[in-house]
């Protein structure tokens, strides 16, 4: 896992929620395509906007709970935190440039 | 306006082929993908039927094509064509903030999975509804699932599903499968249940898939089942709507028609890979982008010449 993404547990998400003002979550697995098509997308995001938003990888395999809890039903899912609260989820496998609009409309900086 | 001689629409195998051969002809060539990379053929966990690479997966596959392709041709994704517009001398091709010009044009825009059609299906999609078992399926261990179809690739994932620990009910619209008899058996052996005769009218739920109405297609009665989930495997659709839009001519089945030279009816306009139907293998598309790159090559220096 690289410096610049994090990695997220279900032990660690809710203080990883807390300590930042605004936080993308991927949710991941190993046996999933679609993820590994998004994960460049995703790293070369969090070096764009490192000190700005925080990305953080959840391996939903080794973490169960998260996905149960905020009723992921397909990945890859981003979860986008603003301020401690979800505020949008973007589902399936997007473009790096799409993925950037939803993620800045999502936390208002666009 | 940006001009080039060929513009790619899809980076499939198809398209990037085409870009490859395109653009080592000497054209100036722009490869424009609206999602990514790769195609259909990313997503396949195992490709053992592409000469040279016995077992590769498809990511890996579609990496080395675009990293060929990107030794000659400029790729870009996230380019949703809008619309292509002939204008003298070629076309406008259009997104929502952008215009480009060329003298030819290269659909190889792929297919996709077919909708089933039915209310709070798009709503509902990624929250409860999937297109593909194998990628969403682990989410519903434990749960309760209807899967939608009767052909092989419904009853594979209807399998899958079962093994994965998941309740599963195929609903098929006819009275009996289109799968092999040899899957149907296995499904059922391994406890599956099928609703036969019976469609999926409405996919319900607040903000997840909490229940489908069935509609039974012999007494025309419609009941509730309460899912968590909905699989639906009701084959692909060539994604045609821009070429149907330029006028170009598809047969019965929706496939663009074309030539031996890839040769769409319209002037300029070619076509490869998935979107022209057949036997839709990652070879025959890379054959078909290489002969639609040749033949846009031979149609752009003739009518240069002729000028």
């Amino acid at each position: 896992m690289s410096e610049l993404v994090k990695e997220a547990t279900d032990m660690n998400l809710n203080d990883l929620v807390m300590e930042h003002e605004a936080l993308v979550i991927d949710c991941w697995a190993p046996w999933c395509a679609p993820c590994r098509m998004i994960a460049p997308a995703v790293e070369n995001l969090a070096g764009k906007y490192r000190g700005r938003i925080a990305f953080a990888k959840l391996n939903t395999d080794r973490n169960p709970l998260t996905p149960r809890e905020y009723g992921i039903m397909g990945i890859p899912t981003l979860l986008i935190f603003k301020n401690g609260e979800l505020v949008h989820r973007i589902v399936g496998a997007l473009p790096e440039n799409i993925l950037e609009n939803e993620i800045l409309k999502a936390l208002d900086m666009g | 306006m940006e001009e080039y001689d060929l513009l790619i629409i899809g980076a499939g195998p198809a398209g990037l082929t085409a870009g490859i051969y395109g653009a080592r002809s000497g054209l100036k060539t722009k490869i424009l993908e609206a999602m990514m990379v790769g195609g259909q053929t990313a997503l396949s966990p195992m490709i053992e039927n592409y000469p040279g690479f016995p077992e590769i997966d498809g990511q890996g596959l579609m990496k080395a094509f675009r990293d060929h392709a990107e030794r000659y041709v400029e790729i870009e994704e996230g380019f949703e064509v809008e619309e292509i517009r002939p204008t003298e001398g070629g076309f406008i091709v259009k997104s929502d903030d952008e215009e480009l010009r060329s003298s030819a044009v290269i659909l190889a825009t792929g297919a996709e999975h077919r909708k089933l059609g039915v209310p709070g299906e798009e709503e509902l999609s990624g929250k409860g509804v999937s297109y593909c078992a194998t990628c969403d399926g682990f989410f519903f261990k434990g749960k309760r699932v209807v899967v939608v179809g009767g052909g092989n690739t419904a009853v594979t994932e209807a399998i899958y599903l079962l093994d994965i620990g998941v309740d599963v009910t195929l609903v098929h619209r006819r009275d009996q499968l289109r799968a092999d008899k040899a899957l149907g058996d296995r499904y059922l052996s391994k406890g599956g249940s099928i609703e036969w005769n019976t469609v999926v009218s409405r996919i319900e739920g607040e903000g997840k898939v909490e229940r489908v109405v069935l509609k039974d297609t012999v007494t025309g009665e419609e009941r509730e089942m309460a899912v968590d989930g909905v699989f639906i495997s009701v084959g692909i659709v060539p994604k045609t709507e821009l070429a149907r839009r330029l006028g170009v001519e598809t047969d019965e089945t929706g496939y663009v028609i074309v030539d031996k030279k890839q040769a769409t009816n319209v002037q300029g306009v070619y076509a490869a890979g998935d979107i022209t139907g057949g036997v839709r293998q990652i070879v025959t598309g890379c054959g078909q982008g290489a002969i639609a790159a040749l033949s846009a090559y031979e149609y752009i220096t003739h009518e240069k010449w002729s000028q």
